[in-house]
């Protein structure tokens, strides 16, 4: 397997890492999905890492890159089930993750994603009601 | 346990946990002991190009732990203690791997010369 498969669901790209990714792996998904961003017109990215036994800086700046990518893409990232083992791993090694928002798991990262970026279905009867 | 390319990372960190798993270390320091190897490992590769790195378990006592042992045959490095240093680097990463991997284990000693490469030995006590 040399790609992690990106599923496109709405406004949303979602990608669930399974398997402790190799760096050629790690760094295709990272241009996939600035790719798939800019093709699908995608707001939010989410990433679920529940899979990732270990974020080492090299898997940090990946997840970093992504979500600045994203951003200069106007989309918002957030990466979701982040291990708590691997989560203070992180802080000692002093990796703070930035340019990503977290979310503890996949359903609260939709609704920080939709928050973010202004849910369609909050804005649409918003604009009936002001042409009525 | 020899490491020449990028694709030996993954083997090699599945193998420091599988003598992690045999000793009952815990997930937290597990998952410490094989972030601090990842980083490392990858500085072998950066600086070095690669080189050999030996696994052992040991025991001091009634604690057991795994003792890490990085050998290059690279350049070296130059000050030991800026190299030490939060924040610096030479490389493109983010400059913590150094200090950061330090804070992972209970033990890190390194050696470097210009003429004999870096040795970085470190170990994680099972409950350390």
């Amino acid at each position: 397997m040399d790609r992690i498969p990106i599923l496109r669901m709405g406004d949303f790209l979602l990608v669930t890492i399974q398997i402790d990714l190799y760096d050629k792996l790690a760094t295709n998904l990272e241009s996939d999905l600035v790719q798939m961003v800019n093709k699908t017109g995608a707001r939010g990215v989410l990433i679920d890492i529940s899979g990732l036994s270990i974020v080492d800086s090299f898997m940090g700046r990946i997840l970093g890159n992504i979500g600045s990518m994203s951003k200069i893409m106007d989309a918002e990232t957030v990466v979701v089930g982040i291990q708590p083992a691997v989560a203070i791993t992180l802080i000692e090694l002093g990796l703070e993750l930035k340019g990503v928002h977290t979310a503890l798991n996949v359903e609260k990262g939709m609704e920080l994603l939709k928050e973010k970026i202004g849910s369609p279905s909050d804005e649409s009867p918003q604009d009936e009601d002001s042409s009525e | 346990m020899k490491i020449e390319r990028e694709q030996d990372v993954v083997p090699f960190r599945n193998r420091v946990k599988e003598y992690a798993t045999k000793i009952n270390m815990g997930l937290l320091n597990q998952t410490k002991l094989i972030t601090a190897a990842s980083e490392l490992v990858r500085n072998m590769l950066k600086y070095a190009n690669g080189g050999i790195v030996h696994i052992e378990v040991i025991s001091q006592g009634r604690e057991n732990g795994i003792r890490l042992i990085f050998r290059d045959q690279g350049p070296g490095i130059k000050d030991i203690q800026l190299a030490m240093k939060d924040g610096y680097t030479t490389g493109k990463s983010l400059g913590l791997g150094l200090p950061g991997t330090k804070r992972l284990v209970n033990e890190f000693d390194i050696k470097s010369s210009a003429e004999e490469g870096t040795t970085v030995s470190i170990i994680k006590w099972k409950n350390g």
